[in-house]
Formats: C-alpha cells, sequence, structure tokens
C-alpha cells in the first residue's frame, strides 16, 4: 500500500470544469470517502488517479512518485465500478483469480489459489467459489466484484458507490465488511459516494465536494460538529439540521455576524410550555421505528428532530424550546466561533 | 373517495402462486402500504386491484362494488408509475393538465383544474414556467399535480420513487403524505423500503411468499411483530435474535440466554420446548457491564447524533443504537442490559411471535380507544 497526494488538479470537459484546482492527500492506510451529489466531480477524481483521465493542470504522486502522465497499467491501482462486472462464463474462483493470472505476474498457480481462497473467505464467498458468477445474487456479485480487487495488493484502492445498486439491508451488511477489511488489509481506499451514511460509518476522513471544489475533509465527527459552512452542514445528518434565522428563539450567545443558526437534534431542548409561555407549537410525532421525528412549528418555520419513542408530547402541545451550543453562520454562509 | 376490499385473493401464474389468499380492507381516505422484497406477490396485488392483471380466485369490492373482473379504465382508478418523468418541452400548466387532455376534457374546465391542482401543491405562481428550469422540489410537486388532476377514486403507486437519489426521496416521501393529509384520497402504494411505508403508512401489509405475514399500523408492525420475518424485514438495523432453548409456561416471566437471566413480558400462552429466539431491537440495548449477557464490540458506525455498535456474542452478531458520545474500541468487552419491556419472542420453526403481555395490553388499549 501507498499514500497518494493530488497536487492542484484540474479537470475540465469542455467548457465545464469537473474538478478544480484539488489538493488531497492520502495517507498509507487511510480510508478517505468523497461525499457530493451527482455532477460534483467524485467520479472523475477517481479516473483521474487510475489514469483513465489526464488532468489540465496539477499533478498526482502514488507513493512519492510522479504518475500523472504514466498510463493505466503502470500506476497499480485497482478499481471497483458501481455496476459489477463480472466474467459471466467464469466462476467465482477463475473471476477472482483473473487479474492474478495476466501474464506480466507470472504469479504461480498454488500462489494463486491460496491469495483467491484467503479474499474469498474475507468477503464471505468461499462457499461458493465453484459456481457461476451468473448464479450469484446481486449482493454476492458485488462481493465478487470487490474481492476481485483485493486479490491485487495496488497502491490504492478506488471504489465508486460499489454498494449503491443493493438493497438497503445488503448495504449496512457491505458497510462494515468492507471498513473491517479495509483495518485488516491496512488499505490505502478512496471510495465516492453521495449516501452520507456510508461516508459517515466507513470513512476515516470525510471530503465533501461541491461543483468539483473540495469544501471541508475531516474525520466524520468533525464534519457532523464542526462543518465549515451550511453546505456542508446540510449534507450530514438526519433529520437534516435545522437552519433558522437569527431572532426566531432566544439566541443570546450568538457571536457578531451570525444570520443563520444550525441546530440538530442535540442543540435543542424541547420542553411542555409552562406559565403561559410558548416558543411553537408540535406538528405530529412521527413513529419510524427506530427513528421518531418530532415536527415542530415555530412562527413561520418548521423545525425536525429525533425524539423518544416514548415522548409525552402530542399534537397540538405548545413547547418552549432553547438552544443548546448550537452552530452559527455568516452572511456569507461560513460557521462563526 | 373509495374503499377498497380485497377478499380471498389467489393469483397463480403456473405453478407458481404469487398471491395466497390475501384479506384486507383499505377504507375511505386511508394510506395503505404493501411491503415486502421483490418477487412477495405486492406488485400482483397492486395490478390486480388496478384491473391489469385478473385474479385466479377471490373478490375485489371498490365501494362494495365488485369489480373483479372489469376492466381498468372502467375502475376509475390512477395508477401511477415513477413521480419524476415530465415532458420537457411543455410548461408546468401543459404538464399537469396532460393526462385531462387525453381524456377530452373540454379547454375551460382543464383550466380551472389545472389551476385548482396547482394552487393545492402550492406551485400556482410557477404555471407558466418552464419545466426545466424548475428546482427540484418544485419539479416533483409538478408531477405529483399530473397524478392527481383526474381526481380518481384512488391512487395506486408501484415504487413511485425507486429510482430517486436518497435526499429527493425524503423530500418526496413528506411532500406524498403532506399531500395525501390535504385530499385524503385512498392510496394503495406499494414499496419494498421499510423507511418509506413507516414514513407515510396509516395501515402497512407486510408481504413474504405471496401471504401476508401482518396487517397492521406501522407502529403494531414496529413494535409487536408477528412473525420473525416480519420483525427482520422492518427496522434499521433490523430486530436482532439471541436464540434459546426449552419451552415456555404461561406466566413466565424471565429466560435464559447464553447463561444469563432475561426479563421478558410476561408470557401468555405455553409453548412445548423447542428452538426459541429472543427478539430485541437495536435501540432496546445499552451497555452496562454488570450485565452476565456479554460480547466484544465487532465494531462502530458513527451516525451523528446517534452510533450503531455490532457486538459479538457467543451467537453471534447483533447490533444496538445508542448515543454517539460514548466511545468503545473494536476488541473491547461489554454487558448487554436489554429493555426488558419492549422485547419479542418467536418459534423459531414458524417464526411465530409467542402472545406476551405487550398484545394483550395492546388489544386492551384498543378496546378502550373502541
Amino acid at each position: 500500500m501507498a499514500d497518494v497526494h493530488i497536487k492542484g488538479v484540474t479537470k475540465a470537459f469542455g467548457e465545464r470544469i469537473a474538478v478544480d484546482n484539488l489538493d488531497l492527500h492520502i495517507a498509507d492506510g487511510e480510508f478517505v470517502v468523497l461525499l457530493g451529489p451527482t455532477g460534483a466531480g467524485k467520479t472523475t477524481t477517481l479516473r483521474l488517479i487510475a489514469g483513465l483521465e489526464r488532468p489540465e493542470a496539477g499533478s498526482i504522486h502514488i507513493a512519492g512518485h510522479d504518475t500523472t502522465t504514466l498510463s493505466p497499467a503502470e500506476r497499480d491501482t485497482a478499481f471497483v465500478f458501481q455496476q459489477y462486472s463480472l466474467y459471466p462464463h467464469l466462476s467465482v474462483y477463475d473471476n477472482l483469480a483473473f487479474p492474478l493470472r495476466s501474464p506480466a505476474r507470472k504469479m504461480p498457480e498454488d500462489q494463486i489459489r491460496r491469495r483467491v481462497e484467503d479474499v474469498a473467505k474475507m468477503v464471505r464467498i468461499h462457499h461458493k467459489l465453484s459456481n457461476r458468477s451468473t448464479k450469484l445474487s446481486g449482493g454476492e456479485m458485488q462481493r465478487v466484484a470487490i474481492g476481485r480487487a483485493l486479490v491485487r495488493k495496488p497502491s490504492i484502492y478506488l471504489m465508486d458507490e460499489p454498494l449503491s445498486s443493493l438493497d438497503a439491508k445488503l448495504r449496512a451488511d457491505l458497510r462494515l465488511e468492507l471498513k473491517r477489511i479495509q483495518a485488516e488489509l491496512g488499505a490505502t481506499m478512496l471510495y465516492v459516494t453521495h449516501d452520507q451514511i456510508e461516508a459517515m460509518t466507513m470513512a476515516d476522513r470525510i471530503g465533501i465536494l461541491a461543483d468539483g471544489v473540495l469544501v471541508q475533509i475531516g474525520s466524520p465527527r468533525t464534519i457532523y460538529s464542526e462543518p465549515a459552512n451550511l453546505h456542508v452542514a446540510a449534507r450530514l445528518g438526519q433529520p437534516a439540521i435545522n437552519l433558522l434565522p437569527v431572532g426566531l428563539l432566544p439566541d443570546a450567545g450568538a457571536p457578531a455576524g451570525t444570520e443563520t443558526i444550525g441546530a440538530r437534534t442535540e442543540h435543542l431542548s424541547i420542553a411542555k410550555a409552562a406559565n403561559g409561555h410558548a416558543d411553537g407549537v408540535v406538528d405530529w410525532v412521527e413513529h419510524l421505528g427506530d427513528q421518531n421525528h418530532l415536527h415542530v412549528t415555530v412562527g413561520t418555520r418548521k423545525l425536525v428532530t429525533l425524539t423518544d419513542p416514548d415522548t409525552d408530547l402530542a399534537q397540538g402541545d405548545k413547547i418552549m424550546i432553547r438552544y443548546r451550543s448550537p452552530l452559527y453562520f455568516g452572511a456569507d454562509g461560513r460557521r462563526l466561533t | 373517495m373509495a374503499e377498497i376490499r380485497v377478499e380471498h385473493l389467489r393469483k397463480a401464474f403456473g405453478d407458481f402462486v404469487a398471491v395466497q389468499d390475501s384479506n384486507f380492507v383499505v377504507e375511505d381516505g386511508e394510506f395503505f402500504v404493501m411491503l415486502g422484497p421483490s418477487g412477495c406477490g405486492k406488485t400482483t396485488t397492486l395490478r390486480m386491484i388496478a384491473g391489469l392483471e385478473l385474479p385466479t380466485g377471490g373478490k375485489i369490492l371498490l365501494d362494495g362494488e365488485d369489480v373483479t373482473m372489469r376492466r381498468a379504465r372502467e375502475r376509475d382508478i390512477a395508477f401511477v408509475f415513477q413521480l419524476f418523468a415530465l415532458y420537457p418541452h411543455m410548461n408546468v400548466r401543459k404538464n399537469i393538465g396532460f393526462p385531462l387532455l387525453a381524456q377530452g376534457m373540454p379547454r375551460a374546465e382543464i383550466r380551472t383544474r389545472v389551476g385548482e391542482t396547482a394552487k393545492l401543491l402550492r406551485i400556482d405562481h410557477l404555471l407558466n414556467k418552464s419545466v426545466s428550469g424548475l428546482a427540484g422540489g418544485d419539479r416533483q410537486r409538478v408531477a405529483l399535480g399530473r397524478a392527481i388532476v383526474r381526481r380518481p377514486k384512488c391512487f395506486l403507486m408501484d415504487e413511485p420513487l425507486g429510482t430517486l437519489d436518497t435526499e429527493f426521496r425524503d423530500l418526496m416521501v413528506h411532500e406524498l403524505r403532506e399531500l395525501h393529509n390535504r385530499i385524503h384520497a385512498t392510496t394503495v402504494y406499494v414499496t419494498h423500503d421499510q423507511m418509506e411505508a413507516m414514513s407515510m403508512a396509516d395501515k402497512i401489509a407486510v408481504m413474504n411468499h405471496g401471504v401476508i405475514e401482518q396487517f397492521g399500523t406501522p407502529r403494531e408492525i414496529y413494535d409487536r411483530p408477528a412473525t420473525m420475518f416480519v420483525a427482520d424485514f422492518i427496522g434499521s438495523p433490523p430486530m436482532n435474535f439471541l436464540g434459546f432453548g426449552g419451552g415456555l409456561s404461561k406466566g413466565a416471566k424471565e429466560i435464559v440466554v447464553q447463561g444469563a437471566k432475561v426479563a421478558v413480558p410476561e408470557v401468555r400462552e405455553d409453548i412445548a420446548p423447542a428452538e426459541m429466539a429472543l427478539g430485541i431491537r437495536p435501540e432496546h440495548i445499552r451497555f452496562d457491564d454488570t450485565s452476565k449477557l456479554r460480547g466484544a464490540i465487532y465494531g462502530t458506525e458513527y451516525l451523528g447524533t446517534t452510533q450503531i455498535v455490532a457486538v459479538e456474542t457467543a451467537d453471534g452478531i447483533i447490533k444496538a443504537r445508542v448515543p454517539a458520545e460514548i466511545r468503545l474500541n473494536p476488541g473491547d468487552h461489554v454487558g448487554l442490559a436489554l429493555s426488558s419491556a419492549r422485547l419479542s419472542l418467536f418459534e423459531q420453526g414458524s417464526g411465530r411471535a409467542v402472545r406476551t403481555e405487550i398484545h394483550d395490553a395492546a388489544s386492551q388499549g384498543r378496546a378502550h380507544h373502541g
């Protein structure tokens, strides 16, 4: 494994700038997730590292070597795509062994066998090694596709939304597995997704991409609790952070220049109104099972927070709401401290 | 406005039975969701209600009238496929009015109807705008407008949000439910996504292999799953199961799992010795060093306000949802304390839930309300 250093990389497709002066250093053994909506430049970044695209400006260094002009084959990266692309006529075993059998490697067959069996165990597909790849379920196919990347020991794994085509349950299982495998291998990994849960749960560091620009990078806890600006704050958290105008609720602690107050569940204390004073009214309590959302109207604004499933608040209740060290944002959208 | 009554509905395709003896009533104005994995028979049921598929047996009554053998277009039902497809070359007004134009409705009437629909969706100020310039939320409202402008007796929706990004989906789930709260049209909605079902439904039917495993409110289904399949299908992460052996007798309030005594809701039926399972929702687990039920941390998933912690026990991995402030490391040994009043018990063979105090409390509660 190796570290990857992207320095001032820009990539344009005609008029459109897909990646804009990107600086990103991925340490050896680090799991970095790039989070952003469709069109933010996530996939282009992966393709630039893999050598499938050439940048207009900047350079890409893998393990200290400038690889900017090298061909994909010379870079030693492994790519997992969104759609699993297995060889349908081959067994699971042969699909996994395929990258090791390239003539350039000349790996002896018994060594290949050991490696394939190890990886098959890791991705929990060893009981199906002799199956045709077309006889697998979607989740199993994606495990094989990930396994095929893992049999090699490249400098970096590049993963492009590898779980997005799977159902929710399988996604949850594979999230945990992938994180465990990455830690076990000490692999360097760059993973892109638009799913905030994947980013939060797997990343050592999350990079927030918007319109080709890396807006913020940091640990999930940092990005969640200290977002650089409104855009980042709104990208993480379920239910989404409440962004309220200053003055809507008592906010004596707000620093000068505060325009917007960001309040997640942990930034609000809510209680039934006593002695006639109320800040808002409960619209409804939404029972989603594991998560229960309290919907509240304050003046002309609506607020959503998590609540206890056994809350005694009910529709129409008048309530008192106070901030507990919320996030403050200025007129330009940046967070104030 | 309509009530939909389905009686002993059955559909076979050759040897394959897609729907087996389904019975349910969707009351007038209700938002009803059929939930299940692919191939469970939910879409086939919906297509039979729509008249796109003829049943092999059973009856479908629309407002008391037997429509089982009627054609789709004689049923006054709107079938909504995907919500987000708009005609890009038409403006908002034309997009919404299109289904009425196709019906041959006079222009003046279309204008009035489209105006009313747009007002209902709060997009009346956008009527003459091009749809290509609209923000995401407004586009979805236009798509919804096109679905409701015909004012059918009921709406049938087959995974209408299936291909949307997560963020958009969350937005649309709330739009759909809000719209329903305003127009109260009977709706049958098919999905495999339990979050959509939990967020929108008045009633849910959970289907598996052509059979309705449970029919009830989202809360009933979540708090008192009738089968292990339902318990596992609902919840994110789903309910955890820990195996235990032996029978149960009426009045029992405690079981032994992995050598640890666990208090459970009082059992209200006798069960002969068999493989049993204790069902625990992730949010009903706390870490408590004094507990005899133990495990080692396998991994944690940080979610901001909360985190999901996977714990390896003698009987496999179970997942707990706890506040994010608690710091844990893989390999740490922890004791697990369970919220006894919220636990479920199942027979592993049949998957059926054992009757306990929580069921009796619920039916008493219902009797009081009734």
